[in-house]
């Protein structure tokens, strides 16, 4: 298969902190990959120099056959790729209807059809346009990062935790989503501390510890993995 | 009526001045907004514009003069935000403070060493400058003219803001740049936009209030920048609705002052708001709650 993003020896550093460790993975279009693995294990670090956030200290990061290395981050979204970053941060004064126009700034073309869309992915987004996001329940804020950035038309969309600090039902319905869209045909790269569900939404799973990817395999795969099931989905080793 | 009549030229004068701070302060409040820096050199961008119109009248007709002083105001204004606090956007809030001083020291000097210090005659513009009769009242044109321009000008900044696509980045970029810049949005270029329509404000509000006051020397910005300053955070310093009413209120407050007879006063009021809003309210009239030292 088409491989759409690879990243190649990535290294972030952060002062004398390294907080990516030259890690190599892949995302297959059409693909839902997911990166797992605990806090500060260097997840958020990777979406963010990707990009272009933080600057990469060495490596490669191929989008779509080109390197995205060394571009400015408004011309990286202009590839085709989209981050909806950890804590929502959805613009708490913009309506809800702005905040999808926002997701859509870079486009010049009719937005009509893709607000159809989003709004069809999301009905409470509908009802809800014309209020200010900052109004907004955690789950709702979700679904609005969710959809601006979907807003975008983007080839590949990454969500950094978006199940984080949202209630079960919640989280299960973001999902859902995630399974949605993906069916839709957009490609997804997953970072999430909550394995069991990341795992099973994933075609592709990579685990990530210490800034190192030390893992890798179908979401099946590592769903089934003895020391996965015991250090990521807080099940016992069988003995 | 013997009452109205004796203080009416004081209230024209206040609304008058007033709008002419006002012009200044949406530079403040804007710059504030987006970079949550007080830019100190907007005051001496507008004695800038001050002086720029003296010395083009010399080479040029006034019909060339007036549009050449606004575009070379926006220029300088952008000039400053590129070269001064451009490449200090990642540094600590108060380095960028310090580069702004820096900058209102530097034109201050600049405008110093080009007048010689010599305080220089304003050319007067015709027909603004006419004097005429309201009420009983002489006064010049512009007097009256000022507030209806003022009410134009932000009507059409707040238009700009609520509904076009540039307003709505300079919004999204004033609460998150990281984000803002993850839709797309040059961040850049929202700042310089923002520092454009700053100075192309403070320009036509030296149009007017050099029309009244027609001494310009290289530290005339500082008191009406200064006013201004104190106008944007009566008014709640981000907002530009707190920032058009804040300087309407000092505008008049002073001028009621100056007609009660206590002249020596009336600047010690503006400063003494200051302080009694900084104790009281620190977020002023219209200021959102979250607190930053400066």
């Amino acid at each position: 298969m088409n491989n759409l993003l690879e990243i190649r020896d990535l290294n972030v550093a952060y002062g004398g902190i390294q907080a990516v460790r030259g890690i190599s993975f892949d995302v297959a279009e059409g693909e839902v990959v997911t990166l797992i693995g605990a806090n500060g294990a260097g997840k958020s670090s990777t979406l963010r120099s990707i990009v272009g956030l933080v600057k990469s200290a060495g490596g490669n990061i191929m989008f779509d056959r080109k390197e995205l290395r060394g571009l400015s981050t408004e011309n990286i979204v202009r590839q085709g790729i989209t981050l909806v970053p950890e804590g929502r941060r959805v613009f708490v004064n913009l309506t809800v209807y702005e905040n999808l126009k926002m997701g859509a700034y870079m486009r010049k073309d009719r937005l009509d059809e893709d607000l159809d869309w989003v709004y069809d992915l999301f009905p409470r987004l509908k009802e809800r346009s014309w209020q200010s996001a900052g109004t907004l329940s955690g789950g709702e804020q979700q679904m609005l990062a969710i959809g601006r950035a979907l807003m975008s038309r983007p080839k590949l969309i990454m969500m950094d935790e978006p199940s984080l600090g949202l209630a079960p039902i919640v989280v299960q319905g973001v999902f859902d989503i995630i399974r949605e869209i993906n069916r839709q045909g957009v490609t997804i790269l997953l970072v999430e501390q909550n394995a069991n569900m990341a795992l099973k939404a994933a075609d592709h799973a990579y685990v990530m510890e210490t800034g190192r990817i030390t893992m890798s395999g179908t979401g099946a795969e590592l769903a089934e993995n003895e020391e996965i099931r015991a250090a990521y989905l807080g099940k016992a080793k069988k003995s | 009526m013997d009452w109205l009549s004796k203080n009416l030229p004081y209230l024209m004068a206040g609304i008058s001045v007033g709008g002419q701070y006002a012009l200044i302060a949406i530079g403040y409040t804007m710059v504030y907004g987006i970079l949550r820096l007080i830019n100190f050199a907007h005051g001496d961008i507008f004695m800038c514009a001050g002086l720029i119109m003296v010395y083009s009248v010399t080479v040029m007709p006034m019909y060339l003069a007036i549009p050449f002083v606004l575009v070379t105001t926006v220029l300088i204004g952008f000039l400053v935000e590129r070269v001064a606090y451009k490449p200090l956007r990642s540094a600590p809030r108060m380095s960028v403070m310090i580069s702004a001083i820096g900058v209102s020291y530097l034109l201050q000097n600049l405008a110093l060493y080009i007048t010689g210090g010599l305080a220089q005659q304003y050319p007067t513009i015709p027909w603004i400058s006419d004097v005429i009769t309201v009420f009983g009242v002489t006064t010049k044109r512009v007097t009256v003219i000022t507030p209806f321009l003022v009410i134009l000008l932000v009507v059409s900044l707040v238009f700009l803001i609520q509904k076009t696509k540039i307003g709505m980045a300079m919004r999204a970029a004033s609460k998150d740049f990281e984000t803002s810049q993850l839709m797309g949005i040059k961040i850049n270029s929202v700042i310089s936009f923002t520092f454009i329509i700053g100075s192309f404000l403070a320009a036509v509000g030296s149009l007017l209030f050099f029309s009244n006051y027609t001494g310009v020397t290289p530290t005339v910005g500082a008191m009406p920048g200064l006013k201004a300053f104190v106008a944007a955070v009566f008014g709640g310093i981000g907002s530009i609705p707190g920032a058009v009413i804040g300087a309407f209120i000092i505008g008049i407050s002073e001028n009621i002052i100056k007609g009660l007879g206590w002249t020596t006063f009336s600047d010690a009021f503006t400063f003494a708001l200051l302080i009694v809003v900084l104790i009281c309210k620190p977020t002023g009239l219209f200021g959102e709650a979250a607190t930053d030292k400066v």
